[in-house]
């Protein structure tokens, strides 16, 4: 019998091209592979399990490449053991990267329809792919409205991309946070208020929504209440992942695998688990 | 065929001759378990098991026989599904570390004693770790090169139910051998069923005469009497739509009361499969492993994330079991977890038994349906 050389639970080694500080716990980091060629096809959503030499492997998005940054990109909130030591890295440092895996955002079958896109804090990272998927084809689009929100204004993440997006690509940006300091002109305000200040026809809307689970719930409540089918929304889903490839058991919710039927699941998919305590 | 004794010995023999590592039951410390076997002299000749919810006691036969007891804590999965293994290494150099990844081991196993419930729990663990787009390499390799000699099962402990499951006691097929004990006051010896050629070209080698028909009828006679005097029952009928109907029931606290989340029921069950890995370094910091252990969903730390478990409630993390088992096993590998072995109920410290607590679930006046996504997302 044939043995296949490497393990899916074994990393590939990755070269930080890139540390970039992107706000005081935020950081992303520009990734090339070290022995492969060329580097990973992803879609947009998918994730990577990514290794710190000693410490521990977590799951992160995929946000980008953007314009101008050229490997693959991964935009990390420092909260634990894990994403401390990854804060640590250095331009020329090693990681170790598995995947790309899970699902991703059904970009294609979104044409010809206005799009909400809700991003709580760190939620904007694997959206950001997704609108520059948008962007590639913007005259497939009808009306494209972000609406982002975060904890004060020190956490927000991408804002210098924002008027590009804005002025560039003709898409409605809103942005609100839990707490301002005196510098703050913008809202304040949970995102769910910035729904009524964007344009977009809720019956022919798809919705695309990731962030903490609580903000996730009432954007769905309010996005289902103005019209918008359950079937077009789309949310992300989280819990704790050891393997990413359906073996280890541990992100099971209801009857998915997070990490290989999501983390983007049609909303009507989940729905009947989806809100319930300690699921 | 038939075997007797001597044959079966000889089967281990030839067995150990062609490069396998026989495994199968023998008593240690008090109980059945599967260890290495070299001849028949390690199994557990003249033992019975007696099982209950929350207890296990070996006590002895009036005769010699070889398999006169059922399923011991062991199962099968320790050697297809090795409790712990390394994944890989690897060595810091400056900011640059180097990945060394593990070498496949190939161990070839013959599985001597295995249970009609037990090749259904593989058949199961097949679909889990083979079935779907990633194939877990270590459990591939040791399963391709197992040989089966099942043993018809000629008694039930009390805690089985594998007839509710569909899932014994006789076993038709997954096998290379199949033994039937036949023991009384004149005769000792074994009616074979061969599942394979690999089983056929091993029978060769080994003494044994051709079965008449009596024979075999009288193997068939003794699994169907088995089946008719087992007395747990579990009705599956809509058993999924019961549970997800069913996720705030107040039984759940019920049992929560008494589950002290030891994870018993998950180490003994053939069919759990969950794992977590572990990261360990040496003293300088510059060496570094990865293992995969088995772990359990009722462990403190199984659905840790930033901020929290999600399930940190024993009655969230029982009715996570209880509903994986039986119901979202269903949706996920289109097949129930659970075999019916009785097991967990009877390792269970605090004897708690699933074909009790479904009932209650099923039968109660109160049942709390799930309100529905309408009334839980509407905005106060
Ligand atoms: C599909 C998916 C995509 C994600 N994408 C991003 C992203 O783009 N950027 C980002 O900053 N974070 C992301 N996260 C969350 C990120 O994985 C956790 O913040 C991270 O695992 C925390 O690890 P830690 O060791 O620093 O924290 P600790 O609290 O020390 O956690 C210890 C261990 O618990 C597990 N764990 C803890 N929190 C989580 C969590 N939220 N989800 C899953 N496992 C967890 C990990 O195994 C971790 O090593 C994502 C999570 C998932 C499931
Ligand atoms: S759930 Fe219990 S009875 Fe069912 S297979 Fe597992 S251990 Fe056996
Ligand atoms: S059900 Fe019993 S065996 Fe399982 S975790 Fe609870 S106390 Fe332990
Ligand atoms: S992360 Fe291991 S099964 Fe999904």
């Amino acid at each position: 019998m044939k043995l296949p050389i490497s393990d899916p639970m074994t990393p590939e080694p990755y070269i930080v091209k890139q540390f970039i500080r992107e706000t005081h716990d935020t950081f992303s980091l520009d990734l090339f592979p070290k022995n492969i060629s060329d580097s990973i096809a992803f879609q947009p959503g998918q994730f990577t399990m990514l290794y710190a030499f000693g410490v521990g492997e977590v799951p992160i998005s995929i946000s980008g490449p953007a314009p101008m940054q050229s490997g693959l990109i991964q935009t990390i909130r420092k909260v634990g053991k894990v994403t401390e030591a990854l804060d640590q890295l250095k331009n020329g440092d090693t990681v170790g990267l598995r995947g790309p895996f899970g699902s991703a955002w059904p970009i294609s079958a979104m044409k010809k329809r206005d799009i909400v896109v809700m991003a709580g804090g760190i939620g904007l990272a694997p959206l950001r792919p997704a609108l520059y998927a948008l962007f590639d084809q913007r005259d497939n689009f009808g009306e494209i409205a972000l609406l982002y929100g975060a904890r004060s204004p020190k956490d927000l993440i991408f804002t210098n991309e924002f008027k590009t997006w804005q002025e560039k690509f003709g898409i409605q940006v809103k942005v609100t946070v839990d707490t301002a300091d005196s510098d703050w002109r913008g809202n304040v305000g949970v995102v769910t208020t910035s729904i009524p200040r964007v344009d977009f026809d809720p019956k022919n809307t798809v919705a695309m929504i990731c962030g903490p689970e609580i903000m996730m719930k009432y954007s769905v409540a309010e996005l289902k209440q103005l019209g918008v089918k359950e079937d077009r929304i789309h949310i992300t889903m989280e819990r704790n992942m050891k393997c990413a490839i359906g073996f280890c058991g541990h992100c099971q919710f209801g009857p998915a695998f997070i990490c290989k039927d999501g983390p983007i699941f049609q909303y009507n998919q989940v729905k009947h688990f989806f809100g319930i305590r300690e699921i | 065929m038939i075997i007797d004794r001597e044959g079966l010995d000889q089967l281990i023999s030839v067995l150990i001759g062609m490069g396998f590592q026989v495994v199968g039951p023998t008593v240690r410390d008090e109980a059945i378990v599967y260890e290495n076997l070299n001849s028949i002299n390690d199994l557990p000749e003249g033992w019975a098991d007696e099982q209950e919810g929350g207890t296990y006691r070996l006590k002895r036969r009036s005769d010699k026989a070889l398999f006169g007891y059922v399923v011991g804590p062991h199962s099968w999965k320790k050697f297809l599904h090795p409790p712990e293994r390394r994944l890989f290494r690897a060595n810091l150099k400056g900011g640059d570390f180097e990945i060394i990844p593990e070498k496949l081991e190939e161990p070839k196993f013959a599985f001597l004693g295995v249970r009609s419930c037990e090749l259904h729990a593989i058949a199961i663990q097949d679909k889990v770790f083979l079935g779907g787009e990633h194939v877990d390499s270590t459990y591939k390799i040791r399963r391709e090169n197992a040989f089966f000699i099942a043993v018809q099962c000629g008694q039930s402990a009390a805690t089985c139910f594998c007839t509710s499951m569909n899932t014994g006691p006789r076993t038709e097929s997954g096998f290379d051998l199949a033994l039937t004990e036949i023991l009384d006051n004149e005769h000792h010896h074994f009616i074979v069923e061969v599942g394979s050629d690999q089983g056929n070209a091993v029978m060769e080698k080994i003494l044994h005469r051709q079965a008449t028909g009596e024979d075999v009828m009288e193997a068939k006679k003794l699994t169907e009497e088995v089946a008719a005097k087992m007395k747990r029952t579990l009705d599956t009928t809509n058993i999924k739509e019961l549970l997800y109907e069913n996720l705030e029931h107040p039984q759940w606290n019920d049992i929560a009361d008494r589950c002290m989340s030891c994870a018993n029921c998950t180490m003994v069950c053939p069919t759990c499969f969950c794992s977590t890995v572990e990261d360990v370094t040496d003293i300088t910091g510059d060496h570094a492993e990865r293992w995969q252990k088995w772990d359990s969903c009722f462990t403190m730390d199984f659905t840790h994330i930033h901020g929290g478990e999600v399930r940190a409630s024993t009655k969230s993390r029982y009715r996570q079991w209880l509903t994986h088992k039986l119901a979202s096993w269903q949706d996920q590998f289109d097949s129930s977890g659970c075999v019916g072995c009785g097991r967990c109920i009877t390792w269970c410290p605090v004897a708690i038994d699933l074909t009790e607590e479904i009932p209650k679930i099923r039968d109660s006046e109160n049942q709390i349906t799930h309100p529905g996504n309408e009334a839980r997302h509407e905005i106060p």
